[in-house]
């Protein structure tokens, strides 16, 4: 099993049309994942790149039964088309786009909620099921499926966790980028909740970073409910308070946002916290073996 | 991006907020007109900085007569303010914001932020401003009044209600207040800031309600709909502009080592590594999933030109950043400034041995780093002066 998406997954691509939408359908499509069209309101009933191109959401869903959608819409008109797409049935929207405004995000999450759809993003590298399914723009080929499930916030940790889990042969069973934003639709809480569920997961990698509150919500329901074997890392001890670190989320201002207190909660939640990047992946093999 | 008070203050009264009239003073010699055009005779002058704390820093003086103004002019224009927010590298005072006294009956807090819990806005009030909000938050969180405003309309009767009785405010003073902070809601949401700060927030001996000083930081990404407010580069140094020209995210630090990264998280990541080395990063830099070989070789140039810089760390997971363009854009910059500095690649994932080989037939003295173990290994050796 796994988490969210698999091989029978229909996708359909929001700013397929786009210079990174195109590179990245071609690229999912070529892993395997069934990529079943695009949407712009412009070129509907056109194909490009193969891939037909529908008009709205509502008519991709429609034609192809498509359950999950990929956005690659500039940042003015993001939040709308999240919203549209949850407004079409979609199940699950994986929102790459980055720097969508705040308050934009705020209103697009709520309105996703009430319709009873998932949010992952924005921000956001997606998620892949190794050998079934990759949606977002995650390089395929470091993958390997396996026994571990990752979530992170980062997009290039995220590549580092997987990578290292390859190496050692322990495989995922799925990568999840949850994104770099303040406001989000999926929480690590949300995934760990997967994870923990997931008979085929036997351990999860957490990687967060500095500033919000996510990590010590995630160290609090491992504390209380998982009982898998948890490896958590946190990026961003060396980074000056105040400070915006790429991310748009990852900046400390309070003493609860810092790395030392996320990993704190971590540590005393029974999270095996991995002090460096570099050995994430042999803390859960070793993890694994006990 | 964070506003200076008097860019703040201007964005409030342009939506039909009251804020204190006031005039910008960079010179000793414009107290006396700036007085005159006021209508004063004595005032308050303000530090025009980014930091907090400023009042205790001696950045805020009152005083009576131009003479006396000028004289506070002189002294504090071009010093450097430190204090427990900015480090000891401190800030330096440009410009002065001149404002009538005011008679200070109660000092309040107000504050409109993104509670990242609950993904909404919270509105925050204390009943004694000037405190260190974030103390009070974790110790005596029961000072403190927090709500969620709805978005799209004025706080709820009952939320202002509530703020009232917590505050304590009734009468005359009660219509002012409620009008002050829906406007404060309005400009927090027409403007897309993510920080709405009045501290403090004053009620005067007159029962008017003074909004005496304001931090205000606008969400970036919203410029496209917002233009520009205020002077979006004055708290940035000239590194950072230029890497923001280029579409790179770059942050100056105060350390040595300089730092080449695709990914704010694996660039977090490596300062951290830096660090657990024993070494300081000079700099965070993303140069992000799709900078091309041009905007590599402009990342790297700005790390070369930076005096600080004693050793360099380059390191990449290739995803959609390719590793030949990345060995491209070092080798592009390392050829045209002959650095003389260490320079220490990791490189992974896409195209790798491309990028390898590319590293390996320039004929320049790099460091090639086996993962991220060995790379900090190198790092350090590389900083003592052993690797080369």
């Amino acid at each position: 099993m796994s988490i969210l998406v698999n091989k029978d997954t229909k996708v359909v691509v929001q700013g397929l049309t786009g210079k990174a939408g195109t590179f990245h359908a071609l690229q999912c499509a070529a892993y395997g994942t069934q990529i079943v069209g695009g949407v712009n309101a412009k070129k509907a009933g056109t194909t490009h790149e193969g891939f037909p191109i529908f008009g709205s959401v509502h008519d991709s869903v429609k034609a192809t039964g498509a359950d999950v959608s990929l956005v690659f819409v500039p940042p003015p008109a993001a939040a709308d088309a999240i919203v549209e797409a949850a407004d079409a049935g979609i199940r699950l929207i994986v929102a790459i786009t980055e720097g969508i405004p705040v308050m934009d995000m705020v209103w697009a999450r709520r309105e996703v909620e009430r319709r009873g759809a998932m949010l992952l993003g924005p921000n956001c590298p997606g998620l892949v099921t190794p050998g079934e399914c990759k949606i977002g723009i995650a390089p395929g080929f470091i993958h390997k499926r396996g026994r571990v499930g990752i979530v992170s916030r980062s997009g290039t940790l995220t590549y580092e966790a997987v990578y290292q889990t390859t190496q050692l042969g322990l495989g995922q069973t799925t990568a999840v980028g949850i994104g770099g934003d303040p406001v989000h639709g999926l929480s690590m809480v949300d995934v760990l909740r997967m994870f923990n569920e997931d008979p085929e997961t036997e351990g999860i990698i957490c990687i967060g970073e500095i500033g919000g509150p996510e990590e010590q919500a995630a160290a609090e329901f491992v504390k209380l409910n998982v009982k898998k074997p948890v490896v958590g890392f946190i990026a961003g001890a060396a980074a000056p308070k105040g400070k915006r670190m790429g991310h748009a989320g990852a900046i400390v201002e309070g003493r609860t946002g810092t790395a030392e207190y996320k990993k704190n909660a971590m540590r005393e939640s029974g999270i095996i916290v991995s002090e460096t990047i570099a050995s994430i992946g042999e803390l859960m093999a070793k993890a694994l073996k006990a | 991006m964070k506003l200076l008070e008097s860019e703040a203050k201007a964005v409030l009264r342009s939506h039909g907020l009251k804020v204190p009239v006031g005039a910008l003073i960079s010179a000793p010699q414009e107290v006396e007109s700036a007085l005159s055009g006021l209508g004063l005779s004595g005032g308050v002058l303000k530090a025009m900085v980014f930091t907090g704390g400023r009042g205790k820093a001696g950045g805020v003086k009152l005083f009576d007569g131009a003479a006396a103004g000028a004289a506070i002019v002189k002294e504090l224009i071009g010093t450097t303010l430190v204090t427990h927010q900015t480090g000891p590298a401190g800030e330096v005072v440009n410009q002065l914001l001149l404002e009538p006294k005011t008679a200070i009956a109660r000092e309040l807090y107000c504050a409109f932020l993104l509670d990242r819990e609950a993904n909404t806005p919270v509105v925050i009030f204390c009943a004694e401003g000037g405190m260190e909000i974030e103390d009070l938050a974790e110790n005596q969180p029961e000072k403190l009044l927090r709500m969620h405003p709805p978005v799209g309309h004025d706080l709820w009767d009952f939320q202002i209600n509530r703020a009232l009785a917590f505050l304590g405010i009734s009468g005359e003073t009660a219509k002012e207040f409620a009008a002050v902070v829906n406007g404060l809601w309005k400009v927090y949401q027409a403007e897309d800031a993510s920080m709405l700060e009045i501290n403090p927030l004053v009620i005067d001996k007159e029962d008017h309600v003074v909004i005496l000083d304001c931090k205000f930081i606008v969400d970036d990404n919203a410029e496209f709909r917002r233009g520009h407010l205020g002077n979006t580069e004055a708290d940035k140094t000239e590194a950072e502009i230029e890497a923001g020209k280029w579409g790179l995210s770059y942050v100056s630090l105060d350390g040595t080592v300089g730092c080449m990264v695709n990914g704010a998280g694996l660039a977090m990541a490596t300062l951290d590594l830096a660090v657990q080395a024993g070494l300081q990063p000079a700099n965070f830099l993303d140069v992000g999933g799709s900078a091309n070989e041009a905007a590599v070789t402009k990342a790297f140039e700005i790390i070369l030109t930076d005096p600080k810089v004693e050793v360099i760390f380059v390191n990449i997971f290739g995803g959609i950043m390719k590793c030949d363009i990345i060995a491209q854009g070092v080798i592009n910059a390392t050829r045209k400034l002959s650095p003389k500095v260490p320079i220490v690649v990791r490189l992974q994932g896409t195209n790798v041995e491309l990028g390898q080989k590319l590293l390996n037939e320039s004929g320049l003295a790099l460091i090639s780093a086996d993962g991220l173990v060995d790379a900090a290994e190198k790092l350090s050796q590389a900083a003592k002066g052993g690797a080369r």
